[in-house]
């Protein structure tokens, strides 16, 4: 007998192909190798590393984590050991899994470190993809490159001419309209865009009556902000072309399907991976068991495949 | 060593007193390789609130079999309470780094150690005492009244001498566990002494304090907020010569002389 095909999980963002839309979220995995061990990572879609800089960070002041109802803040502050290190020391690791990795970069307040690091990462023939993270809400800024559809284009402009390599633009929720940011992106020739990086948000002691982080406030993620994700994934979806990673507090293939009905075409696992490490394995399986149970051959059946509402 | 994702059944989970709590649960692959000073992280339900999982020390091991004491301090100890035997529990470990103590051949060495508890402090060190064969370290144990005195019987069996400090003098010294401790090294000649501490953090301080005055070494075993208790989202860190290290990986346990806090 001809056993049946399994349904097809495969995806395309850019010229990055992944064997499921399953990723892990940067600042949420580490560099991989924390999680050794405790899941196979060869199975996962994609790693998306912590963000890097051109020179280490130490980062901001603890406390850097506090718990809030069914979410948590946190206020890292982009503690990395910066580029030459990353790649001399966190890079062999990656490079070893054979899956494609993703890197995410950063810069606190000079966009032209960006274009250096872009030009940089290029050369590296193991990295899939990179990631900007414009929408850190852990820097002592006042506004985010991300809060600015111009400047937002003006950066992805400049960092097209420098690499082939796929674009991945983070945009954060704290903005008034999350999709003309998106179709900013799209414009100056991102292949596409993640979202949502952390709400910002303030949590505090009302004994000692101080705010809870060392840096008075944070990044909100968790199942706490999932309604606020889901709903701007299907508003960036019905403005833009280009392949969207939605992200906020999925916990489970439930919360995953969400994402992918409102028009997600690959998903990552952020603040889970600390409570369940081994879960965005227990995602892709669901995955897979959801769309045999169906009849759904190929994600692209469900993606953006949202139906009205009705009584 | 292998750090692992378990699910575990739970033997028994009982108030020992005050809010103390002591739970026994079922784990050959956690029994077999803790080490003292290390710790697991348990997710203390199968729900999105409490969040995130609770670090606890390892309190003892005996055969398949593994100890911890808790206090309930919060929703997440509250609802780790009302586990009882036959619950499975969803717990990682062991984590962390724990103390580095030598096995103690020479009989002239012997009492060399000092352990030094506040509080829920004592968790880790009855298992440190209990691996320290042969050596039989001195405890000073602080806290709040003679109601909150832990683990006394257990330091008392594995033989080791102990002195009471509480805070309104219910038992032995009256005072702080840490002038206990400066009194003692003002007295004794304690110059080969290492101190293994654990407690609340002003405790941990005044320990590295006084151990660097009395030019001893020190190991500390410290706590933070934690988001994974594996090292990936580098929330728990705590200042050192060094610059900033995890206290879940790189830690829990520091040596005092390290520390810049
Ligand atoms: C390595 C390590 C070992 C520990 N061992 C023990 C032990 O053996 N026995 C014991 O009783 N307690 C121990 N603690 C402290 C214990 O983790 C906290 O008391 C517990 O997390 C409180 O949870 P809660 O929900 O009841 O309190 P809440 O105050 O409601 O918790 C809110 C949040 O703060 C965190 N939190 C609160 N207090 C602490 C604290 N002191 N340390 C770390 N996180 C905290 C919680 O984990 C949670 O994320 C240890 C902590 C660490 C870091
Ligand atoms: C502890 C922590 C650190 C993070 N660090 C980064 C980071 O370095 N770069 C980044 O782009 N996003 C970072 N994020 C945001 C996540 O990638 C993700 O966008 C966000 O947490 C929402 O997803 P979640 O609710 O599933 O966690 C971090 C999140 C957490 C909780
Ligand atoms: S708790 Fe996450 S790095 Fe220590």
């Amino acid at each position: 007998m001809v056993k049946k095909p399994g349904p097809d999980l495969s995806v395309k963002i850019g010229s990055l192909h992944l064997k499921n839309p399953v990723m892990v979220a940067s600042g949420t995995f580490g560099y991989a190798e924390e999680f050794n061990g405790l899941l196979d990572l060869k199975k996962l879609g994609a790693i998306v590393t912590k963000t890097i800089t051109i020179k280490p960070r130490q980062g901001n002041l603890p406390p850097r984590t506090c718990e809030t109802p069914s979410g948590m803040l946190n206020s890292i502050g982009l503690e990395n050991p910066g580029i030459d290190k990353f790649i001399g020391d966190k890079l062999p690791f990656l490079k070893k899994l054979g899956i494609p990795i993703i890197i995410s970069i950063a810069s606190e307040d000079d966009p032209g470190e960006f274009c250096i690091l872009a030009e940089r990462l290029d050369k590296i023939s193991a990295i899939s993809a990179i990631e900007l993270n414009i929408s850190c809400p852990n820097l002592q800024k006042n506004k985010l490159i991300s809060q600015d559809a111009r400047e937002t284009f003006a950066l992805i402009s400049a960092l097209r001419k420098l690499t082939r390599k796929c674009l991945i633009t983070k945009l954060s929720p704290n903005v008034t309209s999350i999709s003309d940011i998106a179709l900013a992106a799209q414009e100056a020739g991102s292949d596409a865009v993640a979202l949502i990086n952390t709400l910002a948000g303030m949590s505090i002691d009302v004994h000692k009556r101080t705010p809870k982080l060392g840096s008075w406030s944070g990044g909100l993620s968790g199942p706490a902000i999932r309604p606020v994700a889901v709903k701007m994934v299907w508003d960036v979806y019905n403005k833009i072309k280009i392949p969207i990673i939605g992200m906020g507090g999925i916990m489970d293939t439930e919360s995953a399907l969400e994402f992918f009905l409102a028009g997600a075409t690959a998903i990552s696992v952020g603040t889970a991976n600390f409570i369940n490490p081994g879960i965005s394995l227990d995602i892709i399986s669901g995955l897979e068991k959801y769309m045999a149970d169906g009849g759904i051959q190929s994600l692209s059946n469900i993606i953006g495949k949202l139906k009205e509402c009705k009584d | 060593m292998e750090t692992a994702l378990l699910k575990v059944r739970v033997i028994s989970n009982k108030k020992l007193k005050c809010n103390y709590w002591h739970l026994e649960f079922e784990c050959g692959m956690i029994a077999r390789n803790a080490r003292p000073g290390q710790f697991v992280e348990v997710k203390v339900n199968h729900l999105m609130d409490p969040l995130l999982r609770r670090p606890l020390s390892i309190h003892g091991v005996s055969g398949t079999r593994v100890r911890i004491i808790y206090e309930v301090i919060g929703k997440g100890t509250q609802i780790l309470s009302e586990q009882g035997p036959g619950v499975f529990l969803d717990v990682i470990g062991p984590l962390g780094k724990g103390f580095e103590y030598g096995q103690i051949t020479n009989k002239a060495d012997k009492q060399k150690n000092i352990l030094v508890a506040g509080g829920m402090g004592v968790a880790p060190l009855v298992f440190l005492a209990q691996r320290m064969k042969g050596s039989r370290p001195l405890v000073l144990i602080g806290a709040k009244t003679k109601e909150h005195i832990l683990c006394e019987k257990e330091f008392k069996s594995l033989g080791c001498k102990i002195k009471i400090a509480t805070d309104d003098g219910s038992r032995g010294f009256k005072g702080r566990v840490t002038d206990l401790l400066k009194d003692l090294l003002s007295t004794v000649n304690c110059q080969l002494s290492t101190i293994y501490a654990c407690g609340p953090q002003p405790m941990l301080k005044a320990v590295a304090r006084i151990s660097c005055e009395n030019n001893l070494a020190s190991q500390l075993s410290l706590e933070r907020h934690m988001a994974c208790g594996f090292g990936a989202c580098l929330g728990c860190v705590v200042s050192t010569k060094s610059g900033y290290k995890r206290v879940c990986k790189d830690g829990p346990v520091f040596a005092g002389e390290e520390l810049t806090w």
